[in-house]
């Protein structure tokens, strides 16, 4: 195990890739990794890639890659792409639009499945990053899968969220609607020589002239990914708000929010992996008989699973409230 | 719900432009619950091993209707041995003529599938050459 971290941190690629495949798996050994990194983590610069399906994320990358390589810096990506709800396999394609860096020994790609997670990343994203981080690459750019309305863990794990979009996906109540447009600090409307550009750009601008924090006014910029055009101002945006996320009162803010939203995940990750091998241990043919006839019921059945998992606290508090204050129906 | 997924790259290597027959079997294996990742067209050798080395794949299924099968596939498993991953699974496909498949496994590869062959034969034989290099793992 050691052996693997310290080959990995002495940047031996394949060694990354190992542990981002423990980390993907839920392996426990991919915690004790994690807590051994974790000191050499927060220098890297991380930047969240999202925006629907077909709207360029992976050709801009390509190009941000580009960009970031020419100032000397080193880059890693992690690119994630919808597991099958089905199967559970995947078809992980992005790179195909990045694969000219492929032999550049300053980039690192590794394209991920969603696995069942929704927010549009992945199953082990975030530990994917702090890895990266802790091996020395300079800039981390994470692509989410392309995403609807409301995908929008991003904001957990990147300094700075861009949001993609292209003309022609609807009118100006989209992007007056809360989720996905809210959460950008740099646009970039790509497809700018497509029809359209100029009243998307314009509705964007409108919609941040509402935002009530002006501490930054997320800059939109018109990009054409396949040719570059608009790709330099892009970056230079992104590097512009990373330097006043980490020297403004904002940027302690969101390092608090972000830690805090860490806990939170690896408690409920732990949580749930344990809560699922006790219910697994207690499912027997005789309890989904008696759950189907109602002889007993999940809320019971889960709150004595709960009673295991914490002899000591109270899991019929609700019972006892509902007996006797407001829900006893009176007068 | 934690499990060790296959992992396997579809690789089109050298020249050829016809992606047809990668995409159909890349689609068999995703839906047999495998991760798939799809290179694209045109992939130099060493393209090919840094991707299956940076995405950590067991298995590289490498697509050739050019004719140029046996430099492909020797190089690509030399590469990878150089780069200490010879248990990295090394299939194919495409139009190779059955005189020239002997050589190839000869040469290191795990399976040749030619035209017509079912997807689920090479799924069910990848599932199983990669059990078995899981096996060695331990």
């Amino acid at each position: 195990m050691d052996i693997l971290i310290n080959k990995a941190l002495a940047g031996d690629m394949r060694a990354i890739a190992r542990i981002i495949s423990l980390i993907e798996n839920g392996d426990p050994i991919a915690d004790a990794v994690m807590r051994r990194i974790y000191p050499l983590t927060g220098k890297a610069m991380v930047i969240g890639i999202t925006g629907s399906p077909g709207a360029g994320k992976s050709t801009l990358t390509d190009k941000l890659i580009e960009s970031f390589r020419k100032k000397g810096k080193t880059v890693g990506i992690i690119a994630v792409d919808p597991s099958s709800p089905f199967s559970g396999g995947a078809i992980l394609a992005d790179r195909i639009r990045m694969q000219r860096h492929t032999g550049d020994e300053g980039v690192y790609i590794r394209s991920m499945g969603t696995r069942g997670s929704l927010g549009g990343l992945s199953r082990g994203t975030r530990e994917a990053v702090l890895l990266l981080d802790a091996c020395g690459k300079d800039v981390i750019i994470i692509e989410t899968v392309g995403v609807g309305q409301s995908e929008v863990d991003i904001i957990k794990i990147a300094d700075t969220v861009c949001v993609v979009l292209v003309p022609g996906m609807g009118d100006d109540i989209q992007i007056m609607k809360a989720g996905i447009m809210e959460i950008a600090n740099v646009f970039a409307i790509n497809k700018a020589d497509k029809p359209g550009v100029d009243r998307v750009a314009a509705e964007v601008r409108l919609m941040l002239e509402l935002v009530r924090d002006k501490s930054w006014t997320p800059p939109v910029h018109l990009t054409v990914a396949e040719n570059g055009t608009g790709v330099e101002e892009f970056a230079e945006s992104i590097v512009k708000h990373h330097e006043f996320i980490k020297n403004s009162p904002e940027g302690a803010r969101f390092e608090f929010r972000r830690l805090s939203s860490e806990v939170e995940d690896i408690l409920l990750k732990n949580l749930t992996r344990k809560a699922e091998k006790v219910w697994r241990s207690q499912k027997s043919g005789k309890l989904m008989e008696d759950l189907a006839a109602r002889k007993t019921n999940p809320y019971t059945v889960a709150s004595d699973i709960l009673r295991k998992l914490f002899p000591q606290a109270d899991y019929d508090e609700g019972i006892k409230e509902a007996n006797t204050s407001h829900v006893t129906p009176d007068n | 719900m934690d499990e060790r997924k296959i992992r396997v790259v579809v690789a089109k290597p050298g020249l050829d432009g016809h992606d047809r027959g990668a995409k159909v079997v890349a689609r068999a294996l995703r839906d047999a619950g495998m991760e798939v990742v799809y290179t694209g067209l045109r992939q130099t050798p060493e393209q090919i091993v840094e991707t299956v080395l940076q995405e950590d794949a067991d298995a590289v299924g490498i697509s050739i209707l050019s004719g140029a099968h046996t430099f492909y596939f020797t190089k690509i498993i030399g590469l990878l041995k150089e780069k200490d991953a010879g248990d990295i699974i090394v299939f194919g496909g495409g139009v190779i003529p059955d005189k020239d498949i002997p050589g190839l496994l000869e040469a290191g590869a795990g399976a040749v599938f030619g035209p017509g062959t079912p997807t689920s034969v090479c799924v069910e034989w990848l599932e199983k050459a990669v059990a078995d290099k899981r096996a060695k793992e331990q």
